[in-house]
């Protein structure tokens, strides 16, 4: 799920419990027994994601309709 | 889908029937694109559709008599189009290079005699099926007696130009041959494969063949057989389209003879026929044919562009025309079956029509609309069906419908009681899931005129299980009715009295034996309160609900009651049993939001006027898309602290919710003198929401129950995310299928919301 944002906005967050600024990390992305790895704003201490807003109402709707057409 | 039942649907829609232009055509030339092309002036490609089918068409689009003419549909409204004076026009503008593949030579040979139109079109034929044609001319110049009959029109070279072709692709020509004498017959029967007489170009009189009583040739009227197997004759007709016709048809004799297969099997669309095709010539004007500056020389190009503008470019659309989802998709259902269908049948890959087969909205008009009866409604639902029972339903296209049924359902809304102080029920009032989501005061002060009515009237809070139903999902929506006519019967069977015409529609077709009645059947018969003055600020325009489609005496109802409360208003276009979906039938604004809002928008624009309906979903859609819109209990009673009520906003989807389970609190306080029951914990939390994201959530289906579960969990010391410049939050959280995130920040009432946003998918680090 490769996408061309900008994602400074995202990554000036942090990440409250462990009070530690987000880091792009790998992540896994699971749907209708799919699953594969991308890239996104992470914790590197606690793990906890923030998944931008961009990303969640455009490529991954995209992908979420292509996987429940297979 | 089965194969057959795919062959079904297809037959039933006619759209891909030919005109009646083509289906007279002897030849089936497609007149109507030949039409459309001259219309645009594109001459090459008119000519091209022209040769297509025609032979010789230098010569036959020249003379061709035109029985198309007769049966054009342009002729019930003006003059038919002049289709013979167009094909003129074409072949003088335009001449192309015919289209011919030379095959390997079958190696059989067939002799021609004459040189009219049907030897002349035998041999263009049998040529490009691939025999040697020698074609015997008893004058000098094949085609030259044709050439004179139709002078001048043939005077040029038109004919010399069509014979180069055929000498071209190896006709050969053999002129000055005795053909009436029998023995040249005789001889040419023993050296060819196969012989054509052209009887409209030579004289039969003394061949060696059986005749009828009247002395002339007998010949087959089918297939153009003579009582010498290899012999064929036929061209015997004033008609020079029949007789070109004719040389076709003997082509296909002589072709089927040499190849020792049936002569007549399959055959029986040659020639005219009757097409099934309907075209509605509703709002067409009539229109006179263009004349001719000079009519000797027949049209000009100009004149020719102006005549065919005339042509009705004959097409049955008569369900797109009307449907906005039909239209979105591009084609019409005769297509859409095929691609249903493919849908049903792929194994691996994407299925490409789901968006197709949810965005439906069932209401049925296409069924109403359509010549042959095609219900669109039938085959989508019956596709959603099997795609729940093969589990292959797309999850996101229905679940905020089901979720919002659950709701309904549930304990926060769910309530059957009889009337208070009373142990059985005559009526039971069921104002149904979307009237007390809208409106919830009008469905309690209906509930209280009715009770005074009719006295032991109870009450039936729920979802009558219609969102199950048009997602497909028989087994849940079965499971609903199965309760609602359990507690029919546990009440004593009294008469369901339905505010709603989904309910009504649901009772009335899938549970025939639950005794029904509209409430605006019962308003009509025990009349109205006294009501302050409630006439309406503007003109009115009635807008039937699309399941009243087949309940026309809910619509005489509701006018019934309009009359009563003496407003008068006008009908629509497109009303009664041609009624209009909102966009919320079917679950079309589930599946597909923004056709379900395009689907909205036609709607309100077809008046000026306010609209008045009676289903609280109708209502809402319509303002929502800011069309003034009113419901029928508006003019009853008045919704109170509302001085301009076609203009209140559609209320949001958490205000639905909330509105029905205040609902149902307030009757059990007011009506039974119960205490309210308390509801779940985060329910309890404040949220400060501006309008902007307010309106950005309902479109994202994000309710405030939703936002408040997910602030009450971060709380509770869940993740969250803070940002350092503005100290807001961020949290998600996953209750089921959805992960919500909500941007958020403590205040002191208890927290504002800037955003939130959702996904389906799982994310995981
Ligand atoms: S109305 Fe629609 S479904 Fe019916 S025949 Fe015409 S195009 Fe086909
Ligand atoms: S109106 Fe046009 S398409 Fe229709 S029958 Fe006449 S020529 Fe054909
Ligand atoms: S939306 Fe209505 S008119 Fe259009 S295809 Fe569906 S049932 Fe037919
Ligand atoms: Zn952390």
């Amino acid at each position: 799920m490769k996408t061309t944002e900008d994602w400074s906005e995202e990554l000036s967050w942090r990440c409250a419990a462990c009070d530690r600024p987000l880091e792009m990390g790998q992540v896994t992305v699971t749907y209708m027994e799919n699953s594969f790895t991308t890239d996104m704003p992470r914790c590197r201490q606690c793990g906890q994601v923030l998944v931008p807003e961009g990303l969640a109402l455009g490529k991954m709707a995209e992908v979420e309709k292509i996987l429940e057409d297979k | 889908m089965e194969q057959s039942d795919l062959k079904q649907w297809e037959q039933r829609c006619i759209q891909e029937e030919p005109p009646e232009c083509t289906a007279a055509c002897p030849l089936h030339v497609d007149a109507r694109a030949f039409v459309r092309h001259v219309r645009d002036g594109r001459w090459r490609e008119a000519w091209q559709t022209l040769a297509r089918t025609m032979p010789l068409a230098g010569v036959l689009g020249r003379i061709c008599d035109a029985p198309c003419q007769a049966r054009c549909k342009r002729g019930e409204v003006g003059d038919a189009i002049r289709i013979g004076a167009l094909e003129r026009v074409c072949v003088a503008q335009a001449q192309e290079n015919y289209r011919f593949t030379p095959l390997p030579s079958k190696g059989q040979r067939i002799a021609i005699l004459g040189s009219g139109l049907s030897s002349l079109t035998a041999a263009w034929d049998l040529i490009r099926k691939s025999y040697g044609v020698t074609l015997y001319d008893a004058g000098d110049r094949p085609g030259a007696a044709l050439q004179a009959q139709h002078a001048p029109i043939l005077s040029g070279d038109s004919m010399t130009a069509e014979l180069a072709w055929l000498e071209k692709w190896g006709v050969r020509f053999e002129a000055g041959a005795p053909l009436p004498t029998p023995s040249f017959f005789q001889q040419t029967v023993e050296e060819f494969d196969a012989l054509y007489l052209g009887l409209d170009s030579i004289d039969s009189d003394q061949w060696p063949l059986t005749r009828n009583a009247e002395g002339s040739l007998q010949v087959d009227p089918q297939i153009f057989t003579t009582s010498n197997p290899k012999v064929f004759a036929g061209g015997l007709t004033s008609s020079t389209i029949l007789r070109a016709a004719q040389g076709r048809w003997v082509a296909t004799s002589m072709d089927r003879f040499l190849q020792k297969v049936s002569l007549t099997a399959g055959r029986e669309k040659e020639g005219a026929f009757a097409t099934r095709l309907f075209t509605s010539l509703a709002g067409v004007q009539p229109l006179r044919a263009v004349a001719m500056a000079d009519a000797q020389s027949g049209y000009s190009a100009a004149e020719a562009t102006a005549e065919a503008a005339r042509c009705l470019n004959c097409q049955c659309l008569e369900c797109v025309k009307v449907c906005p989802y039909l239209e979105a998709f591009g084609a019409y259902p005769r297509k859409y079956a095929r691609e249903i269908y493919n849908n049903e049948s792929i194994v691996m890959g994407t299925r490409t029509a789901n968006t197709l087969i949810n965005s439906c909205s069932l209401c049925g008009l296409c069924q109403a609309v359509c010549p042959e009866d095609f219900a669109m409604q039938d085959l989508c639902l019956q596709t959603r069906r099997s795609m729940v029972e093969k589990g292959k339903m797309p999850a996101s296209a229905h679940e905020f419908a089901l979720e919002d049924m659950a709701f309904s359902q549930s304990d926060d809304f769910f309530l059957v009681r009889h009337a208070p102080g009373q142990k059985q029920s005559s009526h039971l009032f069921f104002p149904g899931c979307q009237l007390c989501a809208s409106s919830p005061g009008q469905a309690a002060a209906l509930y209280d005129y009715l009770r005074t009515r009719l006295g032991s009237v109870g009450l039936a809070l729920g979802c009558c299980g219609a969102p199950a139903h048009w997602a497909g999902r028989r087994e849940e929506s079965e499971k609903i009715l199965n309760l609602w006519q359990k507690q029919w019967e546990e009440m004593g069977r009294p008469q369901f009295l339905l505010a709603c015409s989904a309910c009504h529609q649901m009772f009335r077709e899938l549970r025939p034996q639950v005794p029904i009645q509209s409430v605006w059947e019962t308003l009509a018969a025990v009349g109205l309160p006294e009501s302050p003055n409630t006439s309406p600020s503007a003109c009115l325009a009635i807008h039937d609900p699309c399941t009243t489609r087949e309940a026309l005496h809910l619509q005489t109802a509701a006018r019934q009651v309009l009359a009563a409360a003496g407003i008068a208003a006008e009908e629509l276009p497109l009303g009664q049993e041609l009624t209009e979906c909102c966009g919320f039938g079917g679950l079309m604004a589930n599946a597909n939001p923004s056709l379900a809002q395009e689907v909205t928008r036609r709607r309100a624009a077809l008046s000026a006027h306010d609209y008045l309906t009676y289903c609280a979903m109708c209502r809402d859609r319509l303002a929502a898309v800011g069309k003034r819109a009113l419901h029928l209990l508006d003019l009853i009673f008045p919704p109170a602290g509302e001085s301009d009520p076609a203009a209140r906003p559609r209320p949001g989807w958490s205000q639905r919710r909330e509105n029905r389970a205040r609902l149902k609190q307030m009757l059990l306080e007011k009506v039974w003198s119960e205490a309210p029951v308390a509801g779940a914990n985060y329910a309890k939390i404040n949220l400060m929401i501006s309008a902007e994201v307010r309106k950005r959530l309902d479109e994202r289906r994000i309710l405030e129950e939703d936002l408040q579960q997910t602030i009450a969990r971060a709380e509770a010391g869940g993740p969250r995310l803070r940002h350092p410049v503005t100290g807001r939050l961020r949290a998600a959280f996953r209750p089921r299928h959805v992960t919500f995130w909500v941007e958020y920040a403590p205040i002191k009432e208890g927290f504002e919301v800037f955003n939130a946003y959702c996904h389906r998918m799982e994310v995981k680090s």
